[in-house]
């Protein structure tokens, strides 16, 4: 079995890739394989492998088991009551911060995507042009990068404090930007496409760094405005940090978690679903079994976008 | 829900508001974290900073008390919660002078941030205890008793003195036997300032027409008459239990947390009704407010009072030019004797290595001496034993002492008189909705009863 495991990625990498497949030479190659050879491949497939399934794959499924019971995570196994569905009755029709919880992550997407995204890559362009000073701004920008979501919710409660906050002291209004349900979610998301911003930014800066400058001045000499070139030549090249920002972007948005539990504990208009199930399974609240039916639903969610990627993915290598 | 007692642990949360939540973070990161989180039983006997008792400990109480005084040895391990600067060093007082007087014993003091400890509590007690835990009376005690996680004290409770029927019934679980030993309460009740209220000619109202008349003249005045915070979720349960209290008294308090009445029968009805009539005498915007802004409001005189509990203190002047009043009588028949003063004290694990040293040790913190050191090393509580030696008082600690011993029921407080998942995944949330929109209360009490049926089976 070893033995084939291994053949692809040797063989793979000892011919050039527009070699034909099968022949005999390669075969031979593979025998020349020595035992520790062997032993660092397995360790090196063996070990991720193993870390993967104790620290993701196992805990996932023990989430969607768990997620059909009842139970407060005292004692044995034993003690764990089988209820069926009635967990995700009771998140669907008896539990009122979840539909809340539902529009909010699909709002974080939307505003990360249509808004912040977008953003971050015009950023990415305007300093892509060296404009004066644009060491300065690729800084100024990045910062909030570098401090963690918590830190990022305590810096905006200065400008958001209804008493205390620079905004209401500025503007002079008593708005209670954190407080109102109506108004706090939107405050959230400023800060939370502050720091998004500068993150794709980023990544599409070091993108566009790499183009092949010689296909800008093909465009140019065939008379191309800066629009078209961008569109037509610049975007279609960047494709797979496209994908990237894509992916980043739909990741952020379904983890948003840090800012609003450093707010209000994703309470009174901040709900996320990653905040109610905080709340049920960690602390003495230990409703497991409610928890995990939250988690299950955020993975299913999770898992769309997850697959939509990887059959992207691998059409693309088909290609 | 925990609620600060000095001034380091308020300022300590001003910050770590962010660093208690990078906690829960790591523990629970991304979506698969749920499973995960039972993964790790006894992760918290880790994370705390081990202190041992010093051997040469200030003076030891003069007359070690009766229990005490059959040899112990080996070590102790005691599981402490109180990590800011006051309570822990009372702890560390405590276990000092229990290491004076039992000179074979070895007192390891382990102490865990006050809400990581109370996150990781189910983990905690399923793992490897310490032998003696702090730990709160009430359902929540209850509870870890019915669970078999903690460990029966009743000759214990047998040779204690000094404690009212009020306390031992507190201490016990639903089984009869006693579980805890109780160190101090504190009580909630409207807070004023004496020197704004001289100065307007206010008077402390005695019934709901009095306090709604005070009420309609502070606005009159400029005043917010009710200072309100509920951002963090718990302040409003004081209120309703307050109101539930005196609208339908403590027995149906006592049934409603366990579960027995409907939420939304009349009588809680009622109480929102009142509850609403009260609202725009409260402080507007409280959902965005910590009790630490609310207070901060009531020491600036911008509002008139506060309905807190006695740790509202630790904001005003350290409790100078402060008073208060129980809250008025609504109905007559029910009258103003009920009140909700919360019990912290201290537990047995269930497996506990060194019982003998833990019996000690508990007897020695029911006793009056340990009741002596905790007021002197932390004066913003009420004692629990009364043999205590109580002359250090403050003005404010023999007001708070005359009032719960003048109530003849003692509530515990929502959350920690029901179940923590009904109080924390139904009851917070419900109760700032009702704060947002008085109007939907119907709407909200049917879901909370509904939702109580979904928690309650189990």
């Amino acid at each position: 079995m070893a033995e084939t495991d291994i053949e692809t990625p040797v063989a793979g990498r000892a011919e050039p890739p527009a070699g034909g497949h099968g022949g005999l030479p390669r075969s031979r190659r593979v025998r020349r394989v020595t035992g520790g050879d062997r032993v660092v491949v397995g360790l090196m497939m063996g070990v991720p492998t193993l870390l993967v399934v104790a620290l993701v794959v196992f805990p996932a499924i023990a989430t969607v088991v768990l997620s059909f019971a009842r139970w407060n995570g005292i004692g044995g196994l034993g003690t764990i009551q089988w209820i069926g569905t009635e967990n995700y009755t009771n998140v669907f029709t008896n539990y009122p911060p979840f539909a809340p919880a539902m529009e909010h992550n699909l709002l974080w997407l939307a505003i990360l995507f249509f808004l912040a995204t977008p953003f971050g890559m015009f950023l990415a362009v305007l300093l892509d042009k060296e404009i004066k000073g644009s060491r300065f701004y690729q800084t100024a920008v990045y910062l909030p990068v570098v401090l963690s979501l918590a830190l990022v919710g305590f810096i905006w409660q200065l400008f958001y404090s209804r008493d205390q906050g620079l905004i209401n002291g500025l503007l002079g209004t008593t708005v209670d930007w954190y407080g109102d349900s109506k108004v706090n979610i939107w405050a959230v998301l400023v800060a939370s496409s502050w720091r998004h911003v500068g993150y794709i930014m980023l990544l599409y800066l070091a993108g566009l760094k790499g183009i092949d400058p010689s296909l800008r001045e093909a465009a140019a000499v065939d008379g191309a405005s800066q629009t078209r070139t961008f569109f037509q030549i610049v975007f279609p090249v960047l494709r797979p940090i496209n994908i990237i920002v894509l992916v980043i972007t739909v990741i952020e948005a379904l983890r948003a978690f840090d800012l609003v539990w450093v707010v209000n504990k994703g309470r009174n208009g901040l709900e996320l679903i990653s905040a109610l199930v905080t709340q049920n399974v960690v602390g003495e609240a230990s409703r497991i079994g409610f928890g995990s039916a939250l988690a299950t639903i955020m993975l299913v969610i999770s898992l769309v976008f997850v697959s939509t990627y990887v059959v992207t993915v691998m059409r693309e290598e088909e290609r | 829900m925990s609620r600060p007692r000095t001034e380091a642990e308020y300022l300590a949360r001003l910050v770590p508001a962010s660093a208690s939540a990078l906690g829960r973070r790591s523990l629970l990161k991304g979506a698969f974290g749920a499973g995960a989180a039972l993964l790790l039983p006894g992760a918290l006997a880790a994370c705390g900073s081990s202190s041992s008792a010093a051997g040469g400990a200030s003076t030891a109480a003069s007359g070690s008390s009766a229990a005490a005084a059959a040899a112990v040895s080996g070590t102790l391990k005691v599981g402490s919660n109180y990590s800011d600067d006051v309570p822990k060093k009372a702890m560390q007082a405590e276990a000092d002078a229990f290491k004076a007087a039992n000179s074979g014993v070895t007192v390891n003091l382990n102490t865990v941030d006050h809400n990581t400890f109370q996150e990781n509590i189910n983990n905690y007690l399923q793992g490897k205890p310490d032998d003696v835990f702090t730990w709160f009376a009430g359902y929540r005690m209850r509870f870890f008793a019915s669970q078999g996680l903690a460990g029966d004290l009743s000759d214990v409770w047998s040779k204690l003195t000094g404690f009212s029927d009020a306390f031992k019934k507190a201490s016990t679980g639903d089984d009869g036997k006693q579980y805890f030993v109780p160190i101090y309460n504190y009580p909630w009740a409207v807070f004023y300032r004496p020197s704004l209220w001289k100065e307007k000619g206010y008077t402390v109202p005695k019934t709901l027409d009095e306090f709604k008349k005070l009420g309609a003249q502070m606005k009159k005045d400029g005043l917010a008459p009710i200072a309100f915070a509920d951002k963090d979720g718990w302040p409003a349960m004081g209120t309703f239990d307050i109101l539930n209290m005196r609208i339908n008294g403590y027995q149906f308090h006592v049934d409603l947390m366990a579960g027995k009445k409907t939420w939304n029968g009349p009588e809680v009805k009622k109480v929102f009704d009142v509850w609403t009539e009260l609202l725009p005498l409260h402080q507007d915007a409280a959902l965005g407010r910590t009790w630490q802004e609310a207070a901060q409001s009531l020491q600036q005189k911008k509002s008139g009072m506060y309905l807190l509990g006695s740790f509202v203190a630790q904001q005003v002047d350290n409790g100078k030019d402060l008073d208060f009043f129980a809250f008025p009588e609504i109905d007559p028949a029910i009258g103003a004797d009920a009140i909700d003063a919360p019990i912290d004290g201290f537990m047995m694990s269930a497996k506990p290595s060194n019982e003998a040293a833990a019996k000690a040790f508990l007897s020695f913190l029911g006793g009056k001496e340990a009741g002596a050191i905790w007021g002197k090393t932390d004066p913003s509580n009420v004692l629990a034993n009364t043999e205590a030696d109580t002359s250090a008082y403050t003005d404010l600690q023999k007001k708070s002492a005359e009032i719960i011993g003048a109530s003849k029921s003692i509530a515990q407080f929502l959350d920690r008189d029901t179940r923590p998942d009904f109080a924390s995944t139904v009851m917070i949330p419900q109760l700032q909705a009702f704060i947002k929109d008085p109007k939907s209360v119907s709407g909200i009490l049917d879901s909370i009863e509904s939702q109580k049926k979904s928690i309650f089976v189990s």
